[in-house]
């Protein structure tokens, strides 16, 4: 298939979601929509594959007639190789998803406007992603943006807390485009162009591309959840139904950073250069402040959600060690960096959708997500426990997933460039690998924490202990698991696939010294070498004696199952006795207690005859975004008492609009007879 | 093919001594303490015990329990395979790159930890939350002290590191590597839970760690997870010795240089464990709370050596 093809395929099945959204009856709306939006993706998947294959490019031209011309280009569709690769994450990704939500969807998630809001979605981000000029950028990125908000509004009846998300998201992902728009005119003024290949040829410099470059960043970097601007993706992840969640954290985040790529890979370099610190610094600290948010919440979702930011925020890292090192003349290092970016931003969505697809079913089964009241999960959920726990060990970066590939080969890049070329790297790249160190540890505890709190132990609380099975007799039911299976499936096939992936990816940036090893693994040429197989082929090796001597025990001496665990003496211990999650970060956040400043209240009540005896003890912790609390929260104060001030300005009499309206004209005259 | 055979000469040989080495360092301990002590081959006897003991499995625990000490034990011997202790050959497409040991590590980490929350006891999930908030926060100091290493020699792989220190004897005596290795030490001592992070011959709950997350197990679970835990004490100690102390290693199948590797790597682990267990005679437990503290001293140091070695090359 073409690229031309695919986005043709693209836009007939849209429609065709949106028909069967509404043609068909309620029972099978489901499946006949989400059917058609799993075809989105997968048409998305071969777009992509098209776009990173097919030299040279094949462009779809949508001639747009707006009257007088204004100088705007026709609309150019054409993914290129890199545009390409995001083409595939946001297909794969929507199609899993789509499958999913034919199991999972219900209420106003399946509803007409839900499923075409859906596919919507799914249209929006692939024109994104292979938008080869300003306009058609924008239009997709709008469409994206008010689909997603259309569909984190599911639940607002039932959850008030949904439409305080949904203002949060609408406010931030507008001020993204308002920011976007106007970086974008700058540029497209200056470059007498709208296309980006006219963009790049431009090479804009100055105080224009500056505040332009400026502009852009911030735009992208909201969209791509990085702190500070992260604080829509908390409060709209664990909001939004599950499936939306999904695409939402392993898809649309990552557009961000395919902006950010383009933005100081293509459009404006020279113009990023000097700014490579800012870039670094950004992702620096998402990542080592969304962990640290995400290892002590105990709400699962928002977990998952402020760990997106801290992925994006390790592959914006790996943009701006490529940015330094590239400063620095180090390029082949450089590049290294930047398939390290690619590979954690692939990893992600992979390991990202099947977590939030799990966190789907969790919440569907008991109707919990915080974690303090989940457990023992793995008897009644087996294919969403080993699904969520290959899943969770990608996230944590364990061998021999790809995100562990996608670190080392960052850490690769960060120990190879030349600390000795200035004192900006001698300085840059061991901080970085030291925030980032601590990020790679907290993630780890972080995920042990989410899946030992869900799965293991016993269940903390009723809704926990009597789950909803894991398949039902509904239409689609078995959608659900195999959405996850396929997800997990897919976690796995990217690490042992990780070489011809990283070969890829070198090529996608014109690099050749990424090759795939002779077993298939990953090696970097003169670096060194990370082969899956052969590894795992060690391991087996060691495995096998250690296997034959438990076999040969295992007849010997047979296991006895007691019904009691160790409770320091023999009593029944009770699961209220249990860590939970929130006691399982307890010593993180005395350890972090200067960053995270958590409010806690402790109440006891003794009993009324002995004042020695406590009767009850209440124990309330709070650990907010301080971000939000510092910066956010006053902000919104100002903005509102700045918004009654000018309420002034309108007090409903005519002969005052009439001046307005009169000094409008005369300023406009005066604007236009300027020289 | 040579590599493979030096690769599992060096497994057996490692595994063989390392009841040893924990049963030296016990007697020390024991003599230093005024007791008999029990022997130092009484490691091998607990084993053989273990192995022949009925494995219990408490009621709510999972796969979990079965399969957690089968993970780090076998993750243990991967790493006892990969690091130089007897042999600096490594096999080609598996080099033992220290980035790659060091996650290695972590999934036995992550095993224990996953044990830990198993049973949905107070104490494993307590030993589970302190286990992997240090865990946590070693990794910072792990992974500075291995960009240390790496700097001068332009490689991250162990054996490329240990031959060239051991080529230039210059090289060990810098700043940045003895501070390196001085970070690693701490390293060692947290990763595998001795004082004065953790106490491992502790018989009280609350101050357990390693301890705590293992009540569960018994027979040849808890065989495997002490042994486990005991490979991860050769392979770590024998990194740091032969960091520091980088002689003695064979990269060839001549008899005479695998006999002198293997003494070698005998002494220098036991008289290195020995020591360990002598210091740790005079030196208590430091509470929970003040483990960060020591961490982010050895991170400076790691950090120091980074800098060092950019400044001074």
């Amino acid at each position: 298939m073409t690229a031309v093809g695919g986005l043709v395929t693209v836009l007939t099945l849209t429609a065709l979601a949106i028909l069967l959204a509404f043609a068909a009856p309620p029972r099978y709306r489901s499946v006949a929509s989400g059917g058609a939006s799993m075809g989105i993706g997968i048409a998305g998947v071969f777009t992509g594959i098209a776009g990173i294959t097919s030299v040279p490019q094949a462009v779809l031209v949508v001639p747009i007639a707006i009257p007088g011309g204004l100088g705007i280009d026709p609309l150019l569709l054409s993914p290129t190789p890199l545009g390409g690769v995001f083409c595939v994450v946001v297909g794969a990704v929507g199609a899993i998803a789509a499958l999913y939500g034919i199991g999972y969807a219900h209420g106003p998630a399946a509803s007409r406007t839900g499923w075409s809001a859906f596919a919507v979605f799914l249209l929006g981000m692939l024109i994104v992603a292979s938008a080869g000029d300003v306009v058609s950028f924008l239009l997709g990125w709008e469409t994206m943006a008010i689909a997603s908000t259309v569909l984190l509004l599911a639940d607002h009846a039932e959850r008030p807390a949904v439409r305080t998300a949904a203002v949060w998201y609408a406010v931030m992902t507008h001020l993204s485009f308002l920011s976007l728009a106007t970086g974008f005119a700058l540029v497209a003024s200056k470059a007498h162009s709208t296309t980006f290949t006219q963009i790049s040829a431009a090479q804009i410099t100055g105080p224009t591309g500056i505040a332009a470059f400026l502009l852009l960043l911030i735009g992208f970097a909201t969209k791509a959840g990085l702190v500070p601007l992260h604080v829509w993706l908390p409060r709209a992840h664990p909001e939004a139904p599950s499936h939306v969640s999904a695409v939402m954290s392993a898809a649309m985040v990552k557009l961000g950073v395919y902006g950010i790529i383009l933005l100081v890979g293509s459009w404006l370099p020279q113009v990023a250069r000097p700014f490579a610190i800012l870039v670094l610094a950004l992702g620096v600290l998402s990542g080592a402040y969304g962990i640290l948010q995400a290892s002590i919440t105990s709400d699962l979702k928002r977990l998952l959600a402020y760990s997106t930011t801290e992925n994006v925020g390790l592959a914006v890292t790996a943009v701006g060690v490529g940015m330094l090192l590239s400063n620095a003349g180090q390029d082949a290092v450089a590049t290294i960096a930047l398939v390290a970016a690619l590979l954690l931003v692939v990893s992600h969505a992979a390991f990202k959708t099947v977590l939030f697809l799990g966190a789907g079913t969790i919440l569907h089964a008991t109707g919990e997500r915080d974690l303090d009241r989940l457990g023992g999960l793995i008897r009644s959920h087996p294919v969403t426990t080993w699904t969520f726990g290959i899943a969770a060990m990608g996230a944590a970066a364990l061998p021999v997933t790809s995100g562990f590939a996608a670190e080392w080969t960052l850490l690769q890049a960060l120990v190879h460039g030349d600390g000795r070329a200035n004192t900006t790297l001698a300085l840059a790249l061991p901080v970085t690998l030291g925030l980032m160190a601590l990020t790679i540890g907290l993630g780890l505890l972080t995920f042990v924490k989410a899946f030992g709190m869900a799965f293991l132990a016993r269940p903390r609380s009723e809704a926990a202990a009597t789950p909803a099975p894991e398949f039902t007799s509904k239409p689609g039911s078995a959608a659900m698991g195999v959405a996850q299976a396929i997800g997990a499936l897919s976690v796995l096939a990217l690490g042992l696939a990780v070489g011809p992936l990283a070969t890829a990816f070198s090529s996608v940036l014109g690099y050749s010294g990424i090759i795939t090893s002779e077993l298939g693994g990953l090696r970097l040429v003169t670096i060194g070498v990370l082969d899956p197989y052969a590894l795992g082929l060690v391991a087996v090796g060691l495995a096998v004696p250690v296997a034959l001597l438990v076999l040969v025990l295992r007849r010997r001496v047979p296991r006895r199952e007691t019904d009691l665990a160790w409770g320091c003496g023999g009593v029944r211990t009770s699961p209220r006795m249990e860590y939970t999650a929130t006691s399982y970060a307890e010593p993180l956040v005395r350890v972090f207690g200067e960053a995270l400043r958590p409010t806690r209240s402790l109440e006891v009540s003794h009993h009324a005859e002995d004042h020695v005896l406590e009767h009850r003890v209440a124990f309330a912790q709070e650990v907010s975004d301080i971000v939000e609390d510092r910066w956010y929260a006053p902000a919104a104060v100002w903005l509102r008492v700045a918004g009654d001030q000018a309420r002034r300005v309108q007090n409903g009499s005519i002969h005052r609009y009439l001046a307005f309206s009169f000094a409008a004209l005369v300023l406009v005259l005066v604007v236009v007879t300027l020289p | 093919m040579i590599a493979t055979l030096l690769v599992v000469l060096q497994v057996v040989v490692a595994t063989a001594i390392t009841p040893l080495l924990i049963g030296v360092m016990r007697q020390v301990r024991a003599r230093l303490e005024g007791r008999i002590g029990s022997g130092v081959l009484q490691p091998y006897r607990d084993v053989r015990k273990l192995l022949a003991k009925e494995p219990l499995r408490a009621e709510g625990s999972s796969i979990i329990l079965v399969a957690a000490p089968l993970v780090l034990l076998v993750s243990s011997l991967l790493v006892v395979a990969l690091v130089p202790l007897v042999t600096t050959a490594n096999i080609p497409a598996v080099p033992n790159d220290l980035f790659v040991v060091v996650s290695i590590l972590l999934i036995g980490t992550v095993a224990l930890a996953l044990l830990g929350l198993d049973a949905g006891t107070a104490f494993g999930g307590m030993g589970s939350s302190r286990h992997m908030m240090i865990a946590a926060l070693v990794e910072p100091t792990v992974l500075m002290s291995v960009y240390a290493l790496s700097i001068p020699v332009g490689s991250s792989t162990l054996s490329k590191i240990v031959v060239a220190r051991g080529a230039d004897v210059t090289r060990v005596v810098t700043p940045a590597g003895l501070l390196a290795v001085v970070a690693l030490v701490v390293v060692v001592l947290a990763e595998t839970g001795r004082l004065p992070v953790d106490n491992p011959s502790t018989h009280l709950e609350l101050t357990m760690i390693h301890e705590s997350m293992i009540l569960e197990s018994a027979g040849r679970d808890l065989a495997w997870l002490e042994v486990g835990s005991w490979l991860r004490l050769t392979a770590l100690l024998g990194l740091v010795v032969n960091l520091a102390l980088p002689w003695g290693l064979a990269d060839s199948m001549q008899p005479l240089a695998l006999l002198v590797a293997v003494v070698t790597l005998g002494v220098k682990l036991l008289v290195a464990g020995g020591v360990i267990a002598a210091a740790e005679v005079f030196m208590a437990k430091v509470r929970l709370f003040k483990v960060p503290e020591l961490l982010a001293g050895s991170f400076v140091l790691a950090f120091l050596a980074v800098t060092a070695s950019y400044l001074a090359g």
